[in-house]
């Protein structure tokens, strides 16, 4: 099991363009550029000092202050015991594209779609990419903050 | 002569003296199939009743208890609402087939019941093919099912027929040899000549270890064959819904629902006649005092008593275990039941050749 | 003249093709609203796709809008069979975060009410179960027992299925009077009866054939897939938040984290079945010896929590539901997400059903233990 301060190391020494916090929060968050997302996915996974083996949680945060969309991956590792947030913010808040993770972790196969349905953000490379649990035809992407819907949705 | 039979001869000489030996023989008949109409009902709903209640016993509960004396008028009323109530059918299936495919069942289990004596002379018709026609005539119903299933036009109907296709046909084989085991002992087809046959000793006795074979094994098909658990894969309500009747409502659903429990009681009057003797008493070799307070009760009183029996053994199964697999089925059947039954006619023909028997 | 090429006549005019059924969004053996499309040939599955938002309610975006005091009374209506244990998931994350210290007795009364709420939830699994294989009568002894249960959450609280019995800083009040003796008898009611359930459906033959090398989870696909709770324990993977990371009494109780190595529905049923007798172990630690003590700390009306990042995580009947909340030190969260153990849980099901039949596809989601609001949220 590895302190927040070594993964930190071992994940620095491998892709100096990461930010790291840990203000605020239980765990130790990385955020990765949406290029890098994927190959640093893999390298959590398959580095034999992290083994970042089982994602507990994945889900997506708007923020309209600053113009983009975040997904944050909550990962543990079960043979080492330590864990962290994967977390990776989108270009755009109109066109949200990242890689998909569904390959590396299968679990975010049915994350991403609920991501998808409720963030708006594509998936590339996803196999099945459609809404999870709205309809199909089904307008607008309710988690964001700026979405509306007047007849279904209260606000006091 | 038996009380049962001397009944049959009293109406019989009555009718001829009302009416010309034609159309006394035309009114027979009818009452005949008045009678067995009748019965049907009657039955259809006490089982019902019955089922509910043993159900309710298993289940630490109490059953039907509000309607009429001990709930009694319960299924009379499910029954009277069922009639009442207007069939939906699906607007693609095949009207039809679907239609018609009630009327399979419900004859098919009308017609078995006719040849089954259930008193010394009390069967619509005793003909020296009893057996033979009965299995053949209960096989009809397995057409029903899958008409049924392929006229309503939904897939787990379908499935749910081509099931009970596979199933029954498999389990028919198993019906048929474990009772032609018992007809080696006997000898005739006829059903009144089995029974005859166990007026000193019951076949199940007569015929020891073949005959207590044949008999777990016609229970064992016979269950499969009623299409009820462990081996209700036609119905199978947490896989398929309701199975093969899952489009049926109103009074074609109660038909479906109604010779289930025909089929039940046919299963079980079978069983009762070629292993428990049927009407006959029950007799211990030579106590003739014990034989003859037997002897006091009637006829039917120990047919229904009987199947009964069967019945409740049948209930106690559904009410237990779980369902099988459809593979695990089929393999219990051709790999085990049909091997075994094979041997065992063969034992059986090999003790009736040297004479071991009672 | 016939050339070298094999083909089969009849399979050449009577070609199968596979089709798809509908299983659900009313079906008996989805247990709610769930809809499965199965491809099937014949009888066998070739491929399983779920279809949810049947029951969709969006919580997590009312909890944008609610203050943390009413988002506490939402968790309920997820997993319905654990609300108390959701309950608790919340107000434990609120604690945290505004640094509560809550007393012993809440501690204690609430990891008691968790496991009662465990055994309730897995006697309603255990009696559809055996409704899924056929055994009808197995759902009336599971809710016979469970009555007991309910009646105990009745006189605690008021509910006897959405509790709402936890409050962020303890309990709404009091346990009852009887509630010691009420939880004895209960118990001293409860011990037996897994021996009669073990007779009735673990030990039957047809049972045992039925699940027995069903629906294989491996314990690598347990772990890609995000798998939790028992029927991650029954891969033989260690996941059981209790011992991992305790919370409220967990941590001064003796018990076992129950596996099994084969990962076949089985091994999932056996490990519920010795859950069962993992909670009374528990509760009867605990049950004669309630500390004394507050059972609700003073909170401010309007509760806010501070800025920053919150996950706070529990073990429910299903396995880890994770609370996890982006505040921005409003009244409501910012973001607020539930990680709840039947969304992974049914993701495995197209990788462990391909290839069984339907009658194992009801066995195998029926261990899978899945409760579709917990899943649609």
């Amino acid at each position: 099991m590895l302190d927040n301060q070594s993964i930190k190391d071992i994940l620095f020494a491998q892709n100096d363009t990461l930010e790291f916090s840990e203000e605020n929060s239980a765990f130790l968050n990385v955020w990765v550029a949406p290029e890098e997302l994927h190959s640093l996915g893999l390298f959590l996974r398959d580095d034999p000092r992290l083994r970042f083996d089982y994602l507990f949680c994945m889900t997506g945060v708007d923020w309209p202050t600053e113009d983009t969309l975040e997904i944050v991956c909550h990962l543990r590792s079960i043979p080492l015991g330590h864990q962290m947030v994967l977390r990776c913010k989108t270009g755009s808040r109109d066109n949200p594209e990242l890689d998909t993770l569904s390959d590396i972790w299968p679990t975010t196969h049915m994350h991403e779609r609920e991501i998808y349905d409720l963030f708006g953000i594509r998936f590339k490379g996803h196999t099945n990419l459609k809404r999870l649990f709205l309809d199909p035809s089904w307008d607008g992407h309710p988690l964001k903050k700026d979405y509306v819907d007047e007849v279904n949705l209260i606000v006091k | 002569m038996h009380g049962t039979e001397r009944f049959t001869a009293a109406v019989h000489q009555w009718l001829l003296g009302m009416f010309s030996p034609g159309a006394a023989h035309i009114a027979e008949m009818v009452l005949t199939g008045l009678a067995y109409l009748a019965f049907f009902a009657v039955a259809g709903l006490a089982l019902v009743y019955l089922e509910r209640r043993i159900a309710a016993f298993f289940q630490v509960r109490l059953g039907p208890n509000r309607v009429g004396p001990f709930g009694l008028l319960q299924t009379v009323a499910d029954a009277l609402k069922l009639v009442a109530k207007e069939p939906i059918g699906t607007k693609k299936a095949d009207h039809f087939l679907y239609s018609l495919a009630p009327y399979f069942l419900i004859i098919s289990s009308l017609m078995a019941i006719s040849v089954i004596p259930m008193g010394a002379g009390f069967s619509a018709f005793d003909i020296d093919v009893g057996v033979f026609f009965l299995i053949a005539v209960s096989s009809v119903g397995v057409l029903g099912i899958l008409i049924a299933g392929w006229g309503s036009y939904n897939k787990y109907s379908l499935i749910g027929a081509l099931r009970s296709g596979a199933q029954m046909i498999s389990y028919e084989l198993s019906v048929g040899l474990s009772l032609l085991t018992m007809i080696l002992l006997v000898g005739s087809l006829r059903f009144s000549d089995v029974v005859q046959a166990q007026s000193d000793y019951w076949l199940i006795f007569k015929g020891h270890i073949p005959a207590f074979i044949a008999f777990v094994i016609f229970i064992i098909s016979g269950t499969a064959e009623s299409n009820r658990t462990p081996f209700d894969l036609v119905e199978a309500e947490s896989e398929l819904g309701a199975g093969f009747h899952s489009e049926y409502s109103g009074i074609q659903f109660a038909f479906f629902f109604l010779s289930e429990f025909i089929n039940m009681f046919i299963i079980s009057a079978v069983a009762a006649t070629v292993f428990l003797g049927g009407w006959m008493p029950f007799h211990i070799g030579d106590l003739e005092g014990f034989n003859h307070i037997m002897d006091y009760i009637p006829g039917p009183v120990w047919f229904f008593i009987k199947t009964g029996f069967i019945i409740f053994l049948m209930m106690w199964f559904r009410w237990t275990f779980p369902r099988l697999r459809i593979d695990q089925l089929m393999k219990l059947e051709w790999k085990y039941l049909l091997p075994l039954n094979l041997l065992n006619i063969l034992l059986m023909a090999f003790f009736v050749w040297k004479g071991w028997y009672l | 003249m016939r050339t070298g090429t094999l083909f089969d006549p009849i399979e050449q005019d009577l070609h199968t093709d596979e089709y798809k059924i509908n299983m659900g969004p009313q079906h008996p053996a989805t247990h709610g609203v769930l809809r499965l499309i199965l491809t099937i040939d014949g009888e066998v599955i070739k491929n399983v796709e779920p279809d949810l938002g049947y029951i969709h309610r969006s919580i997590e975006k009312i909890c944008e809008r609610d203050n943390y005091r009413q988002i506490v009374h939402l968790t309920d209506r997820m997993d319905y069979l654990s609300s108390h244990i959701n309950n608790e998931a919340v107000c434990l994350l609120i604690e945290n975060a505004l640094e509560i210290e809550v007393s012993d007795r809440v501690k204690v009364i609430r990891t008691i009410l968790d496991e009662l709420t465990r055994i309730s939830s897995h006697l309603l699994w255990w009696g559809v179960m055996g409704m899924d294989v056929g055994a009808l009568t197995t759902f009336m002894y599971g809710f016979r027992e469970r009555e007991m249960i309910n009646d105990i959450f009745e006189n605690t609280c008021g509910a006897r299925l959405t509790m709402n019995y936890n409050v962020p800083g303890g309990l709404m009040w009091d346990i009852y009077s009887g509630f010691v003796r009420d939880t004895k008898a209960f118990l001293k009611h409860f011990k037996p009866k897994l021996k009669e359930y073990n007779d009735l459906l673990t030990d039957n033959i047809i049972f045992r054939k039925r699940t027995e090398g069903i629906g294989v989870l491996s314990k690598e696909s347990a772990i890609a897939y995000g798998v939790t709770g028992p029927t991650m324990r029954g891969s033989g993977v260690s996941c059981d938040i209790r011992k991992l990371f305790p919370y409220s009494a967990y941590d001064r109780v003796e018990f076992e984290e129950i596996f099994m190595q084969g990962g076949d529905t089985f091994d999932r049923y056996l490990v519920r079945m010795k859950e069962m007798e993992q909670s009374i172990h528990i509760i009867e630690q605990l049950i004669d010896n309630i500390p004394e003590g507050e059972t609700l700390e003073k909170t401010r009306a309007v509760i806010k929590l501070p800025k920053g990042e919150f996950y706070q995580r529990v073990e429910t009947a299903r396995g880890e539901l994770g609370v996890y909340v982006i505040s921005d030190g409003k009244k409501s969260p910012y973001r607020m997400k539930f990680r709840s153990p039947g969304f992974s849980n049914l993701s495995v099901i197209n990788e462990i059903a391909v290839g069984h039949k339907i009658g194992d596809f009801v066995a195998i989601i029926s261990t899978l233990d899945l409760v579709i609001p917990d899943i649609d949220r």
